[in-house]
């Protein structure tokens, strides 16, 4: 298990990138974090010309840092860092919770959140946290710069929308608004593996009533939010919310796999959707 | 297929236990494959190759990292700690160590070298952890032999070890 | 006399170098030497057409490309059959390199060896084979079924052996019992996986014509006279050495795997050291593997749930080829009375092909199957007749006054199978206090009134370990005091070096720490069997204790003439030889080696004094060395036992199904074992720990997935769940200790106990939460959900 030979490149700023992918195109990839691409390297899965190592790009800052009313991860922000982040959790709690389920210790300490977002497995963590949080990356190239909305960043598994000379040096994140409350849950069968099914809710309180959405993983879609009727506060826990998320539950496609046959899948989506959203809803209110 | 090119040598500067290297690599050459057979630190072990045993953890400045992770051009200023730095240079075991060895934390000792480069960035605040908090911390890496148990206990008391040498 | 050391928790002596970086696994050996890679088959049934080599040929750094059409010779036949059967019919083994035709996926078709293994792969990846696909057989039922795919295209059938044994009288008694039942049980396939997968390096000396072999084995002694008479090499110029080997359980106990003669073979072809190193994804597909049966029961019982009669019919999958012969079925076969009394018992297998990765023991070896299938018939038997499963459990034990006890059947040495000793019920007795069984109860049904789904699991096991024919010992006195011993078997991790040092300690009243041990080196010890089937403390232990008696003896005449006194009166401590009542005379061990050895030169400040005695003699015309002595105190001994030894243990869990995620929690979890007299609590705990982890890993994470196409379907971490610390409950253990009467030291084997019952314990534990009968092996958070959610029909 050793990768095929490439052509390896350490440019030093965001611009070289950009320089980069231009002359090299569909030859080249990112390595960022390389926790997800390394493995597939090294079984020979998949082989590229040319490696565009991030690394070592000069300046770029370790820490996610909010700017307005948004909360701004770099390239190079490690997924330990924004889980160790006494600022995200604070204003966004939802990266907090979702990235203690992401994989382990030394695994988070070299992946980055950039990397997780735009590497796009539909069993992961940040990329249902993203969609749920509107979150948005900046894709760039020689050509310029423009925003995608995460929700149109995938295109299906491992797939997105990107140009052949794109690269995204930046997510934002909306920080949280004071009636938001927002949950993780996931079940693996090991700690730290990818979810069987995992699930994240957001619920805003506002004049008595509670709006709440979900968005699942390892539920086989990418990017999906399901937004939930308003209920009254009180009837967060009623048959309101069941039959609501039976409803969104209804509209995923989860596959059978080795794990887990599509049918227990919906069973987990929706007994822990309601839990979630249970949580996510005592936190609104609080 | 067409046959894959040999790419060139290039070179990395990096700190490994405290002393410089410079070494000439290929950029395929991953950082485990280079501590063991270029600089002869055969302690850092290899055992999937896709980052889910951790015996090849160490850790990259400051931080755990699985080795076979990284190719060790990306290594490039890094400081890297590998299981030979652990230990003091004569030859006391660090209390991590001289824990696992007391309480059976390991047999075959392949996976141990990446259990004490996982815990050794946390062990001082293992005593008062759970053991639910424990296990959750050592997640990540795979051991065959032990069930677990020594090595828990291990990594909970190490600090007691490090506070009788410092009372000693 | 110094303080005992056998029975004492002694650190290990093995645990300096492993934490420090210092331990020496094969592939820390030989940086420099050429790497092979293997081309394995894509598929699992196959007709090679042709080779294409030329690709590989054309990689810068490639060294030495070969296909079966290089080998030849010894090479070019088939590898051995390693353990022969009057009733093995249809054997098959692989040849090193296929030949024709393939037959798993994953069988080695083609080697590489370059400069490097990133070159290796390259090359590898470059080899064009065309293949005609073939019908492939996966499932067992369908490769006995009339008209199934053949796994072997020239065979008649997919059968390679049947095999059947009867005590008593079954068919008789299955008529006239109260109450017959027939039930179904499959224990699904499973491997060892050891974090260090194999690796082998081969170092050919065409000057000196000798080979010299590091392996990742279980069992060098076997690998290198099967390698002499390969290479048509005197035994003295081929040498296999397992150095630190990073875990075993039984797949590394192979002689051979195609790897280990072809990587010697290479090095000799190319006259250059060459290594080659398992990585995970080929572990997968080209180790051995094993746990894959189908059990077809019948009992006979009466209205206490006495069972009168078993009578148990099963498939054994033995993968493509049967290098193991039937050991592990008829492993099986014998332990699946386990503690219970069956006056009346038969057994029919059939071991049977399918296009699969091959089978050969893995921890447990048979048993897990076993006991799984018999603690089902207990609990299910109860649950028909409405009895406490416990209560049939006691009805049914064998009693400590019935050993020695006969099961009536064959065991795997080819003798019968006869029980040493144990105290099934005492056992299981401390089991239950152990739980507190009556709080268990309670518990459970309290936590049943919440609604929860709590079940209480119990499992029962014997195993027989210890088995011959026989292993060595090598102990010396060196000049400097130290101890020096040697055993032909190798280490995988069970501390070897600690226990075998704490029976030499005892004997020679030596510290432990200035004894040394090395195991699986033929330079040092030529003759032994190998680690497997729990088998090292008893057989090599009692090896080192006569080797070190003999040297004691040896030792203990020469004091007496250096101290003159008579031998009765000399005590061995700290490291000398003492005077009984004479503390200021004695004469440190190291010193007699010296006076054994008179010298002509006095080449260091110990060999002064060795010269003058030489010269002494001489003075006296006496012969330095006197007749019938020998220079040195040294001494080799073998133990061979007569029969293996049995150990036995029960284990209990506290089961929860989660209602939610339908997973598993075990709340709590119990094991009372008895291995015999303890050499060391510590590794002994280590031994029992580890294997239930790996047990519980059996019973609801590991599992091989097979395609009907033959492909493994979780051939990585990934998705073959070998536990982490997070999935293993914390453990309360509990010994007692019966000693074997079978062996001066009274031990028994304790490698493979812990694994043994686990996945019957928690098959068990589920069924009694769930309330519903659980019959294979193992389970997942997705079969609970098809328990708890059954689809309308």
């Amino acid at each position: 298990m050793k990768p095929a030979p490439f052509a390896y490149h350490r440019p030093g700023s965001r611009e070289e990138v950009d320089q980069l992918l231009a002359q090299l195109g569909s030859e080249a990839k990112i390595l960022a974090g390389g926790q997800s691409l390394i493995p597939i390297l090294n079984m020979r899965l998949a082989s590229f010309g040319h490696l565009i190592d991030l690394n070592h790009l000069a300046g770029e800052p370790a820490e996610p840092a909010v700017a307005g009313d948004e909360l701004v991860l770099g390239p190079l922000v490690r997924q330990a860092a924004a889980l160790e982040s006494a600022l995200v959790a604070e204003v966004i709690p939802l990266l907090s919770q979702a990235l203690r389920h992401v994989a382990h210790p030394a695994i988070r300490s070299r992946g980055t959140v950039v990397g997780s977002v735009v590497h796009g497995d539909p069993a992961a963590e940040l990329p249902a946290a993203v969609a749920l949080l509107a979150g948005s990356v900046r894709a760039r190239s020689r050509r310029g710069t423009r925003p995608i909305l995460a929700a149109e960043l995938w295109t299906g598994a491992l797939e997105n929308t990107l140009a052949e000379d794109e690269w995204v040096d930046e997510l934002r994140l909306p920080v949280r608004k004071a009636d938001e409350g927002f949950a993780f849950e996931e079940f693996a069968r090991r700690s730290g593996d990818y979810a069987i099914c995992g699930v994240a809710a957001r619920v805003r309180a506002a004049d008595g009533e509670l709006k709440a959405a979900v968005a699942y993983l390892g539920m086989g879609g990418l990017g999906h939010v399901h937004a939930l009727p308003p209920v009254a506060a009180e009837e967060i826990d009623g048959p309101g919310l069941h039959s609501a998320l039976t409803e969104a539950v209804a509209e995923l496609d989860p596959g059978d796999d080795l794990h887990a046959s599509a049918r227990y899948r919906r069973w987990l989506a929706l007994e822990l959707g309601l839990s979630c959203v249970s949580r996510a809803a005592e936190r609104a209110l609080k | 297929m067409s046959v894959p090119v040999r790419s060139e040598l290039q070179r990395v500067t990096l700190t490994v236990n405290g002393a410089a290297q410079e070494l000439e690599v290929e950029p395929r050459w991953l950082l485990s494959d280079v501590l063991r057979h270029q600089l002869g630190l055969t302690g850092t072990h290899v055992g999937c190759e896709h980052g889910v045993c951790g015996c090849c953890t160490i850790l990259a400045g400051g931080r755990p990292a699985r080795s076979c992770l990284m190719f060790a051009l990306q290594a490039e200023g890094l400081e890297i700690q590998t299981v030979e730095g652990l230990a003091s240079a004569d030859g006391t075991l660090h209390p991590l160590q001289e824990a696992f060895r007391r309480h059976h934390g390991l047999q075959c000792g392949f996976c141990t070298p990446g259990f004490l480069m996982a815990a050794l960035p946390f062990y001082r605040t293992a005593e008062g952890m759970s053991d639910q908090e424990l296990r959750e911390a050592l997640a990540g890496q795979l051991c065959r032999c032990t069930g677990y148990a020594g090595i828990l206990q291990a990594v909970r008391t190490a600090s007691s070890i490090a506070r009788e040498r410092g009372q000693a | 006399m110094t303080t005992k050391l056998f029975g004492e928790r002694v650190e290990r002596r093995e645990d300096g170098r492993l934490l420090t970086g210092a331990g020496r696994f094969t592939d820390d050996l030989a940086h420099d030497a050429a790497q092979a890679a293997f081309v394995r088959s894509d598929f699992a049934h196959a007709r090679i057409c042709d080779i294409d080599v030329s690709g590989a040929l054309d990689v810068a750094g490639v060294l030495g490309v070969y296909t079966y059409d290089d080998l030849q010779g010894g090479f070019a036949e088939r590898l051995p059959l390693l353990i022969p059967h009057r009733d093995l019919k249809s054997p098959r083994t692989q040849y090193a390199l296929a030949r024709n035709e393939v037959c798993y996926a994953g069988e080695v078709v083609a080697m590489v060896v370059a400069r490097d293994r990133y070159i290796a792969e390259d090359a590898a990846q470059a080899i064009r084979i065309e293949y005609e696909p073939l019908p492939v057989v996966v499932d067992l039922e369908q490769a006995v079924a009339v008209g199934s795919p053949l796994t072997h295209s020239d065979a008649a059938d997919n059968v390679a052996a049947h095999v059947s044994e009867m005590k008593g009288d079954v068919d008789g008694v299955l008529g006239s019992a109260p109450h017959v039942f027939k039930w179904r049980f499959r224990p699904e396939r499973s491997a060892s996986m050891p974090m260090e997968g194999r690796a082998v390096f081969a170092r050919y000396d065409s000057g000196q014509d000798t080979i010299e072999v590091y392996d990742s084995t279980q069992a060098p002694t076997g690998i290198r006279a099967g390698l002499a008479e390969l290479f048509e090499l005197d035994w003295d110029r081929v040498h296999v050495i397992a150095p630190d080997v990073g875990g075993g359980f039984g797949v590394k106990v192979m002689q051979f795997y195609p790897e280990e003669v072809l990587v010697p073979w290479a090095s000799r072809q190319l006259g250059m050291p060459v290594k080659w190193t398992e990585d995970r994804r080929e572990h997968f597909i080209g180790s051995n593997q094993e746990r894959g049966q189908i059990h077809d029961v019948r009992v006979g019982v009466d209205a206490e749930g006495r069972i009168l009669t078993l009578d148990v019919r099963f498939l054994h999958d033995t993968g493509a080829y049967c290098p193991y012969g039937l050991i592990v079925p008829i492993i099986t076969a014998a332990q699946l009375p386990g503690p219970y009394r069956l006056a009346n018992y038969r057994y029919s297998f059939w071991s049977v092909f399918t296009n699969t990765v091959p089978v050969s023991p893995y921890r447990g070896a048979g048993r897990p199957q076993a006991v799984f299938v018999m603690e089902r018939v207990i609990e299910r038997v109860a649950h028909e007749l409405g009895l406490d499963s416990l209560e049939v459990r006691r009805r049914n034990f064998i009693q400590p006054d019935q050993f020695p006890y006969d099961v009536g059947v064959s065991w795997q040495d080819g003798g019968p199978t006869v029980y040493d000793s144990g105290d099934y019920p005492g056992g299981f007795q401390l089991l239950l206090d152990s739980l507190g069984l009556d709080g268990a109860r309670q518990q459970q049904a309290e936590a049943r009134a919440e609604g929860r789904l709590v079940g209480l699991g119990v499992g029962c096991y014997v195993e027989g370990t210890g088995i011959g024919p026989y292993e060595g010992a090598t102990i010396a006195i060196l000049p400097d005091g130290t101890v020096s011993a040697a055993t032909g078997l190798s280490t995988q991790g069970q501390g070897h070096e600690t226990i075998f040092a704490q029976i030499v300690a005892d004997e020679l009243g030596v510290p432990l720490e200035r004894i040394s041990v090395t195991t699986g080196d033929t330079r040092r010890i030529g003759f032994g069997v190998g680690t497997f089937a729990s088998r090292s403390a008893v057989v090599a232990g009692h090896a080192m204790l006569r080797a070190a008696r003999s040297l004691r003896e040896q030792t203990a005449k020469l004091a007496s003439t250096t101290l003159e006194v008579a031998v009765e009166d000399l005590v061995f401590e700290a490291g000398a030889v003492h005077v009984r009542g004479v503390p200021e005379k004695s004469v440190p061990l190291g010193r007699l080696t010296l006076v054994s050895n008179p010298l002509r030169y006095a080449y260091g400040r110990d060999a002064r004094f060795a010269a003058e005695l030489a010269q002494r003699a001489y003075a006296k015309a006496d012969r330095p060395l006197p007749e019938g002595s020998r220079p040195g105190l040294s001494a080799l001994e073998y133990y061979s036992p007569a029969a293996g030894v049995f150990g036995f243990g029960m284990h209990a869990a506290l089961v929860e199904v989660d209602r939610r995620t339908c997973n598993l929690k075990i709340l709590r979890y119990v094991i009372v074992h008895d291995c015999g007299r303890i050499i060391n609590p510590l590794i002994v705990d280590g031994q029992v720990l580890g294997g239930l982890a790996q047990g519980i890993g059996g019973a609801f994470y590991e599992r091989i997935h097979y395609s009907p196409e033959g492909q493994i379907q979780n051939a990585s971490f990934m998705d073959f769940l070998i536990p982490y610390a997070t999935e293993i409950p914390p453990v309360e253990l509990h010994h007692l200790e019966t000693p074997s009467p079978r062996n001066e030291l009274g031990v028994k084997g304790v490698g493979e106990a812990g694994t043994i019952p686990v996945p019957a314990v928690i098959a068990n534990g589920l069924s009694d939460a769930l309330g519903v009968p659980i019959d294979h092996v193992p389970l997942s958070p997705e079969e609970l959900f098809q328990i708890l959610h059954r689809e309308p029909a």
